[in-house]
């Protein structure tokens, strides 16, 4: 079927190959779609296997092509499948991909990443909350795009993991990969062991665990980190170092913090290997503390601290960031709306046909007169129409919200870029107070020079601390070393993505926006409204409206089969260029 | 060959009118608003134009209000009992939508479909009423609407008409539940649930339709707030990516604006005739339920004539006073009881033609409304797929970084 799609699009062939290519795309199943009025002779839909081809084998949505004449017209028209399935993205990349992300995706090594399979299962150890005894795991499958020189290793990977690995692997990523734009994880649901009963739930879950995972392989640096690698590859208990709550690290922080005032020289100050992490969600408090100190002074004080932010071409493209942000999210729910009138006009049309059907259907019952039969033909004819234009787009809405779904997307990695340029200013705020505190040390350091020098012969004890404190500032210079690069880095990082957001972006709302434009040219294409207009027509026989002569007349049978020739190729050519313009 | 369907609202000519030699056109036209306050009303203007020679001219124009058309309504209800006279549009009940214009297109449109179906009818053309209406002056035309709703006017004998109608339901009456006097005719009686039936079903299809209307609306606001927003997005965009979008969001709003104009079309040419066939079938109502009255005043008046000829006779075996008087009496009673039962009779007549005529009014006015309801809705598509189509070239040259 998706091979089918392929052959036409590129080449304009002429109308009856494209009829019969069209006819033999599903032709086990021969069409059986007799128009439901059975007393109206202009049944243009019966049998014709072009305009209405049976619904796809795989299409989920379609509803069982049953051959009995009273549903069929209560079917969804089976084309809608046809044209509209090359939209599903089943594949495994990201969802903004018809074509412009392959080359990101092509470049993963991860080909197909699929979370499936949540079992429950029973916590091993104790647990502090009573009733909470129970987890889900979910099975991972990654398949490994096979290198060219097919070296040996196996090409698919299974691992069972719980959400908690997920937040781990979250949450080591973001202590790695500062100043990237990492995807942001699933949410934890507030009510955690109770919500997770529920199927519904677990789906969500699932659902949004795939997203993440498939995103972060797309990440050109993330995807080939080494977190993710362990967290797909290896089985059994996930090996990458927990994260504690804050609680336990408030705790350590709060047992550690006398040493720190009190205790001896370079327990004070931050190591260079403590440096690159930011201070918040540490369990240094001092380090805390004084970043505070340090911030408060960089708001409030007079004195500018010696490093700030002065790239300008940042500033700039922050400022930017900012804007798109906020008109993502008036342009995100402007959408939602949208989708939520196209519902509501499709259901309302289905609505209006049912009514008249009921109405069609006692009309016909309780004829006494020609002129209520055809009454109710008209009427059928109008409801039917009405029902399954209503069917129809209800399909291509499903469509309108997977393109649109782009901005939603878009709006959720604001967040990412939000954290990447938090960490840029907490990098900057540790430099700015290690240099204080280098400047308050050197300024203590020069203080007891001074009056260690008046006293002849040395102070011992002032000597020894001077001897401590130059080397708390041996500590502190390469710790301020360590921070300068880390800034450094995490600048860089931000400039990287920054080029990859515009880039990426561009492609992701191009292909948005075309597959939202072909969706609705698809969606208004409905053929509905076009047979009805032959329907109508073609059934009233000279009628006297009011005695006034007004004339109508029944088209004659000549006309009629050349009207519905011209019918069927003017709707051969308009199916033709809607899949045409699909993209295939 | 198909006239065109609903009368454009500032053509002179109604194309309802009938082109035969001898002919009566009526057109409605023209709504203004006159007097101040609580007391402002629409007039409209009615022209006619016609060569019937019972007309005073060729061509004649009056203003008229809405009141106006309901007093010639209730005249030829009185006259003509048994006729289904053709439906007025309601009164509005709230006060806001009396003046928009909307409310008053919709109301415009339906008293020219009024007058001229009137004037179209066999019977009720020759009516005097209906000439009043068409030619007197708007003096005269208000002196005779004060006078009718004097109610001082009527009969005693119309004045408990009025008051029994007040007591009972009009389906009470009509399907017979609490009143031991009703037809036995089996074929009136599935008339007359047909009727009651198709209202109900009509009522549905109107509703939805109207709904459908609203959707409509509300679907061309989001499209109109969707192009605002896509626009401002694609100023964050650089050139020909923002260009792109400027147009998206253009485009989208120029589709609101088609969808805000289909959904008036829908509005006055697919749910105003529904909602007029709900009034046509109200109005057999109506005419329903003055053929059950009477009935039963035939079978009442039969009753006491009986009775009273009954008493006569025994007034005369026993050669009374009285009996002179008895038998005037009697003459009297047996006169109005023919003429009740020749009124009663007129109906049940006219009602069968009626019944025909509407059935077959019916289907062309549906078929009118479907064929507008398809060729609007498949218009509107068809602009929407060649507005969005038109973007397609403009993004494919947009993107250079597709791979194949």
């Amino acid at each position: 079927m998706m091979g089918a799609e392929n052959h036409y699009g590129l080449e304009p062939p002429p109308p009856r190959e494209e009829m019969e290519t069209l006819a033999l795309v599903d032709d086990d199943h021969p069409s059986t779609d007799p128009h439901p009025l059975a007393a109206v002779p202009a049944t243009l839909h019966g049998g014709d296997p072009l305009l209405f081809p049976p619904p796809s084998p795989h299409s989920p949505s379609s509803s069982s092509p049953s051959p009995s004449p009273s549903s069929s017209f209560l079917d969804p028209p089976a084309y809608a499948d046809v044209v509209f399935s090359p939209f599903d993205s089943q594949n495994g990349t990201s969802s903004g991909s018809n074509s412009p992300r392959c080359a990101a995706a092509a470049a993963s090594e991860y080909a197909r990443i699929t979370v499936s399979d949540p079992q429950k299962e029973q916590e091993t150890s104790g647990s502090l909350v009573p009733g909470g005894g129970t987890y889900v795991t979910y099975l991972i499958t990654t398949k490994i795009r096979t290198p060219a020189s097919g070296g040996g290793g196996p090409t698919e990977f299974r691992v069972r993991r719980r959400f908690r690995d997920v937040v781990t692997l979250a949450d080591r990523l973001a202590e790695s990969y500062r100043g990237f734009f990492i995807p942001p994880r699933p949410d934890k649901s507030v009510v955690e062991s109770q919500v997770m009963q529920k199927h519904e739930f677990v789906e969500q879950r699932r659902s949004a665990i795939e997203k993440y995972l498939r995103r972060l392989a797309a990440h050109p640096v993330i995807g080939k980190s080494d977190e993710l690698r362990v967290f797909l590859r290896t089985p059994g208990k996930l090996p990458l170092s927990a994260s504690t709550d804050v609680a336990s690290r408030m705790l350590d922080g709060a047992v550690r913090l006398p040493k720190q005032l009190f205790g001896e020289g370079g327990g004070g100050y931050a190591g260079p290997q403590d440096v690159v992490q930011p201070a918040k969600g540490g369990r240094d408090l001092l380090r805390i503390f004084k970043e505070l100190k340090q911030s408060v002074a960089n708001d409030w004080g007079g004195a500018k601290p010696a490093v700030v932010e002065e790239d300008k071409e940042f500033l700039e493209r922050k400022e930017k960031v900012q804007d798109l942000e906020q008109q993502l999210s008036t342009a995100s729910q402007q959408a939602e709306a949208l989708v939520k009138a196209q519902q509501d006009i499709g259901e309302t049309l289905g609505e209006l046909g049912l009514a008249f059907i009921k109405l069609a259907k006692f009309e016909t019952e309780e004829a006494t007169y020609d002129s209520q039969r055809i009454r109710a033909a008209d009427i059928k004819c109008l409801a039917t129409a009405a029902v399954k234009a209503s069917r129809f787009y209800r399909e291509s809405n499903a469509q309108t919200v997977k393109h649109l779904d782009t901005l939603h997307e878009y709006l959720g990695l604001m967040l990412s870029v939000h954290s990447a340029f938090s960490d840029r200013s907490s990098a900057l705020l540790t430099v700015q107070t290690l240099l204080s505190d280098l400047s308050s040390l050197h300024a203590r350091a020069e203080k007891l020079e001074a009056a260690s020098s008046k006293i002849f012969g040395g102070d011992k004890s002032r000597i020894r601390k001077l001897e401590d404190l130059k080397e708390t500032i041996r500590i502190t210079e390469d710790a301020k070393s360590c921070a300068i690069r880390g800034y450094e880095r995490i600048k860089e990082n931000n400039k990287t993505e920054l080029e990859r957001l515009d880039r990426e972006r561009r492609d992701d709302f191009v292909a948005m926006l075309r597959g939202f434009v072909v969706n609705q040219v698809i969606r208004s294409s409905c053929l509905e409204y076009d047979d009805l207009l032959s329907c109508s027509h073609a059934v009233l026989p000279n009628f006297n409206i009011l005695g006034l002569g007004m004339q109508r007349r029944l088209p004659m049978c000549g006309l009629r089969k050349q009207k519905k020739l011209a019918d069927m190729q003017r709707r051969a050519i308009k199916f033709r260029i809607y899949v045409k313009i699909s993209g295939f | 060959m198909i006239s065109p369907g609903s009368p454009p609202g500032s053509s002179s000519q109604s194309p309802r009118s009938p082109s035969a030699p001898l002919f009566l056109s009526v057109t409605v036209t023209d709504p203004v608003k006159l007097g101040n306050g609580v007391q402002a009303y629409i007039s409209y203007r009615v022209i006619t134009k016609t060569n019937l020679p019972e007309y005073q001219g060729p061509e004649k124009i009056v203003i008229r209000r809405y009141s106006d058309f309901v007093w010639l309504h209730d005249r030829l209800a009185e006259k003509y009992k048994g006729i289904f006279i053709p439906p007025l549009p309601e009164k509005s009940a709230v006060e806001k939508f009396r003046f928009s214009a909307e409310f008053i297109e919709m109301r415009r449109q339906a008293l020219d479909i009024f007058i001229n179906r009137i004037a179209s009818h066999p019977q009720l053309k020759q009516s005097e009423d209906l000439r009043t209406f068409l030619q007197e002056d708007e003096e005269t035309m208000e002196r005779a609407r004060s006078q009718e709703t004097g109610i001082f006017k009527k009969k005693p004998t119309d004045l408990m008409q009025i008051f029994k109608d007040v007591q009972s339901m009009v389906s009470d009456v009509v399907l017979g539940k609490e009143k031991p006097v009703e037809e036995s005719n089996p074929e009136y009686e599935k008339l007359k649930h047909y009727i009651f039936e198709l209202e109900d079903h009509l009522a549905e299809a109107q509703k939805q339709a109207y709904r459908l209307v609203k959707r409509h609306r509300e679907l061309g606001q989001s499209l109109a707030d969707f192009g605002k927003a896509i626009k401002l997005l694609g100023a964050c965009e650089g050139d020909s990516l923002g260009k792109v979008f400027s147009d998206l969001g253009s485009k989208s709003e120029l589709l609101s604006i088609k969808l805000q104009k289909e959904a008036h079309n829908l509005l006055m040419n697919f749910e105003e005739p529904l909602k007029d066939y709900v009034r046509a079938v109200q109005s057999i109502k109506a005419t329903m339920t003055d053929r059950a009255n009477a009935f039963r005043q035939q079978c009442e008046l039969a009753e006491t004539t009986k009775l009273k000829e009954i008493n006569l006779d025994k007034l005369m075996l026993m050669r009374s006073e009285k009996a002179v008087e008895a038998e005037i009496e009697y003459k009297e009673l047996k006169a109005e009881s023919e003429e009740a039962t020749r009124r009663f009779e007129t109906i049940v007549k006219l009602m069968s033609e009626e019944m025909m005529r509407f059935q077959e009014q019916k289907t062309a006015d549906l078929g009118l409304a479907f064929h507008e309801f398809a060729r609007g809705q498949a218009k509107l598509a068809n602009e929407i797929a060649d507005a969005w189509r038109s973007l397609v070239p403009k993004l494919d040259a947009c993107s250079p970084s597709m791979c194949s």
